[in-house]
């Protein structure tokens, strides 16, 4: 489908913006099923069908096509990227209306067609209720959306990302027509280095300066690269960008290229993400087909190309040089810098690399300035950030905070507090990267410079929430099996490293550590972190020397009092099933997983520990409280 | 006596000609991606598609279209996770080992699929070909943790009993479909 064909000047742009515009207004509502990797997880295709049917059913006259104003009073019916609150999915919402329905099935279909859809009603059941009983309608009024700005998330979620005149219904590629027909590259790069935008991966790094970089570099080849191998453990917010709003991302590299003076563009993606790369590939089709991508672009004398490399497999890919020796087709291992890639870059020319989020922040820069965006965040952290929301917090997915937004209002505001109704423990902010914080960090800002000051970093922007039950030296381990097993083995003290501060974590963890454990592992960290040459073996100690630093009291538990006080490292636990309250149900031998569990039927059950693999579904299942830990 | 020899050589011909056409689709899909080494990781991706692991002898016919030495192929081939040089089975279980994953205790996950699949330690594919259990890092699921991904299809917020229940439905299926 070319929903939208050759466009030759910014007036038929913004010509194909009102036809869209009014031919939506013109009485139509939309029913938006979200379309991102949870909800599609979560049933949405069925409910997809389900509208569909329910619809048809009822003679609705159904828009086929986005933009068609011969038939007044109609329904569309789309898929929409994110909204973010994936905990709730599958989503659907209803515009202009804004009515927010949460967890709906198949079997809702015909209620909102015919309440909502036909008579403008709201089915009050399938609006999301707070632990007070009280129901939000819309989704600006919820809890978890009242107390975010969303800057890149704003079009995802309300768009259809499948057809590119919704995306520039929304003043979309708007910032290329105006960057092209209107600012040198100069203004571009010092429009975004007055934003005061930073690199979105983690790093940092201010964008219009490295743009600056690779522009003042003379070179009749230059390439844009788009880092979307997001291998962080946790984060997901650049695959919900490219899945939800992936025209954005192209509209930032458009900008990029054309301040630079590239001409090609790369945007390397994890495979892990089918749906982003399936989006993708029709977004950047459908962006050639209307002359917004590809030779003379809008008619001016700017060309710029895309291509989609599709990664295999390596975290250590999300490093800059290793990621650019992957598209060249080699090993994907970082080498030293300098030369930096504005130097010498992918295939030896001039490149700039940048994370998804931030190209998909470049074109709100050029439409509303510098000063807007500014007006977020603090002062050295300007703009929004993406995090994750994940873990032991009532309300999971995605969220957009202006920089500087404390821990406590993320956690407690956004997140509702913690689910399992445990205390809260600590928060893993950056992943294998990153490191922890705790209680007392609660009033912390959450932005580059105050999150590196207490030994954590932004990272990618993962935020795992922990309760009381999550053992901190098992959090330590979970993360070093994780970088042990990405180092591409480059670096002795990366590759060697890794593996000998596993096998400390793994003894304590086990119950067979010591004292000096604690020692020779924070020995290590700083050994591996010193003698390694990328960002991956730098930082992998961090995860340790967090741990170590605010929760040493669980590690010296572990090796001292062999207990862990979590009560989770399976070392230390074993199941046992108390006789006297035994009442001989069968629960627990028909849930256990490995039929550890037998005995006779009113008679006290037993568990064989040798078969036993401590999952605790016994103990969860028991409803006499006959199961002990 | 001459029929034995007639068969013996059409048995000949045909296995010939199946390792013909093995490398003709390969050739294929060398020239859809162009003999470049920059098309090297895309061309490996899509023969493991095609055969759900990269036969020693298909990389060195890779090695010598793209005239890479075989060293370099086979380098990329095993530096790369998502690349086995080991048969697959028919069947890919995947389960998240992402943060949220692992904090919302997806290790019962993998021992009850283990459990259930018959694998020993260090084993990753059935005996019989027909289940390979891959431990992956983060497939972008995370707010539906723990994610399990059974043939493509993601399935969240698993429990031990869940994940039994989708492997079984997937044996019912696979036992319909015979029928």
């Amino acid at each position: 489908m070319t929903p939208v064909t050759k466009l030759s000047s910014p007036q038929e742009l913004a010509e194909v913006k009102q036809k869209t515009l009014s031919a939506l207004e013109t009485g139509c509502t939309r029913v938006l099923v979200c379309g991102g990797t949870g909800c599609m997880a979560n049933g949405a295709p069925a409910v997809m069908e389900a509208l569909q049917k329910a619809l048809d059913e009822r003679n609705v006259p159904v828009r086929v096509d986005l933009v068609d104003d011969s038939k007044e009073g109609t329904v569309r019916l789309g898929y929409s990227g994110c909204p973010g609150f994936c905990q709730v999915g599958p989503i659907v919402r209803i515009l202009p209306s804004d009515y927010f329905y949460i967890k709906v099935t198949p079997e809702d279909a015909a209620e909102i067609v015919e309440k909502t859809v036909q008579k403008g009603e709201v089915v009050d059941r399938l609006l999301f209720t707070d632990n007070d009983g009280k129901t939000y309608a819309k989704r600006n009024e919820l809890p978890f959306y009242r107390d975010q700005v969303n800057v890149v998330l704003a079009d995802s979620g309300i768009i259809e990302p499948g057809d590119i005149r919704d995306y520039i219904a929304k003043d979309g590629y708007k910032a290329i027509a105006e960057a092209l027909f209107g600012m040198t590259s100069e203004a571009v790069i010092a429009e975004v280095t007055q934003s005061g935008l930073r690199g979105r991966g983690g790093g940092g790094f201010p964008t219009g300066v490295k743009w600056g970089f690779t522009q003042r570099v003379q070179s009749p080849k230059k390439y844009v690269v788009c880092n979307a191998d997001e291998g962080d453990p946790g984060a997901f917010m650049d695959e919900s960008i490219m899945e939800g709003n992936p025209h954005a991302l192209l509209e930032g590299m458009v900008i990029a290229g054309y301040a630079i003076g590239a001409d090609e563009g790369y945007i390397y993606v994890r495979a892990e993400y089918p749906l982003a790369i399936t989006r993708l590939r029709t977004a950047i089709a459908q962006a050639e087909a209307a002359n917004l991508l590809g030779d003379n672009i809008l008619g001016s004398p700017f060309s710029f190309h895309i291509h989609i490399k599709e990664g295999a497999g390596a975290f250590v890919c999300g490093e800059e040089t290793a990621l650019i020796s992957s598209i060249e087709g080699k090993r994907g291992m970082p080498r030293p810098k300098p030369p930096f890639p504005a130097n010498s870059g992918l295939w030896g020319k001039p490149t700039v690399v940048n994370n998804v989020e931030t190209f998909a922040n470049v074109p709100k820069i050029i439409l509303n300035g510098a000063e807007w965006f500014r007006s977020f965040g603090v002062e050295k952290s300007t703009g929004t950030k993406v995090f994750a929301l994940t873990g032991a917090v009532v309300n999971t997915g995605l969220i957009e905070v202006p920089m500087g937004t404390t821990l406590g209002d993320v956690v407690f505001k956004i997140g509702g507090g913690i689910r399992t109704g445990k205390g809260f423990k600590a928060v893993q902010i950056g992943g294998p990267s990153g490191g922890c914080l705790t209680t007392e960090h609660i009033d912390l800002p959450l932005d580059y410079d105050s999150l590196k000051a207490a030994g954590a970093m932004v990272g990618s922007g993962g935020l795992v929430v922990m309760d009381e039950d999550t053992c901190m030296v098992e959090v330590a381990r979970y993360f070093m099996q994780f970088t042990q097993k990405e180092s591409c083995g480059k670096c002795v003290l990366c590759r060697e490293g890794t593996k000998q501060m596993l096998a400390l974590l793994e003894k304590i963890v086990g119950g067979e550590g010591t004292l000096e454990d604690i020692e020779l592992l924070e020995e290590l960290a700083v050994a591996v972190r010193d003698g390694s040459l990328c960002g991956l073996g730098k930082t992998a100690p961090n995860p340790v020397l967090s741990t170590l630093k605010y929760f040493r009291d669980e590690y010296l538990a572990h090796v001292v009092d062999k207990k862990c006080p979590a009560g989770e490292c399976k070392a230390f636990k074993g199941y046992r099933i108390i006789e006297e309250k035994c009442k001989g149900c069968s629960l627990c031998a028909r849930k256990c997983p490995v039929g550890a569990i037998s005995g006779e039927p009113k008679q006290p059950y037993t568990i064989d520990q040798e078969t036993c693999i401590k999952c605790g579904v016994c103990f969860d299942v028991c409803r006499f409280g006959a199961v002990e830990k | 006596m001459e029929v034995q020899q007639l068969a013996q050589a059409t048995a000949a011909s045909e296995k010939e000609s199946r390792a013909s056409r093995r490398f003709e689709k390969i050739q294929a899909i060398v020239e859809q991606y162009g003999a470049a080494e920059s098309a090297l990781i895309p061309i490996l991706q899509k023969v493991q598609e095609e055969y759900r692991y990269l036969p020693e002898e298909i990389l060195t016919f890779v090695a010598t279209a793209l005239n890479l030495p075989p060293a370099t192929v086979y380098g990329v081939a095993t530096f790369y996770a998502q690349f086995s040089l080991e048969p697959k089975g028919k069947y890919i279980v995947r389960v998240c080992d992402g943060t949220a994953c692992h904090v919302r205790k997806n290790q019962t996950l993998i021992s009850t699929v283990k459990e259930w699949l018959g694998l020993k330690e260090g084993q990753s594919t059935t005996e019989d070909m027909r289940y390979t259990l891959e431990i992956v890092s983060c497939i972008g699921a995370c707010a539906l943790a723990p994610a399990v991904v059974i043939n493509g299809k993601v399935h969240g917020q698993m429990t031990p009993e869940k994940v039994t229940k989708a492997l079984e439905e997937l044996e019912a299926a696979e036992k319909a479909e015979d029928k």
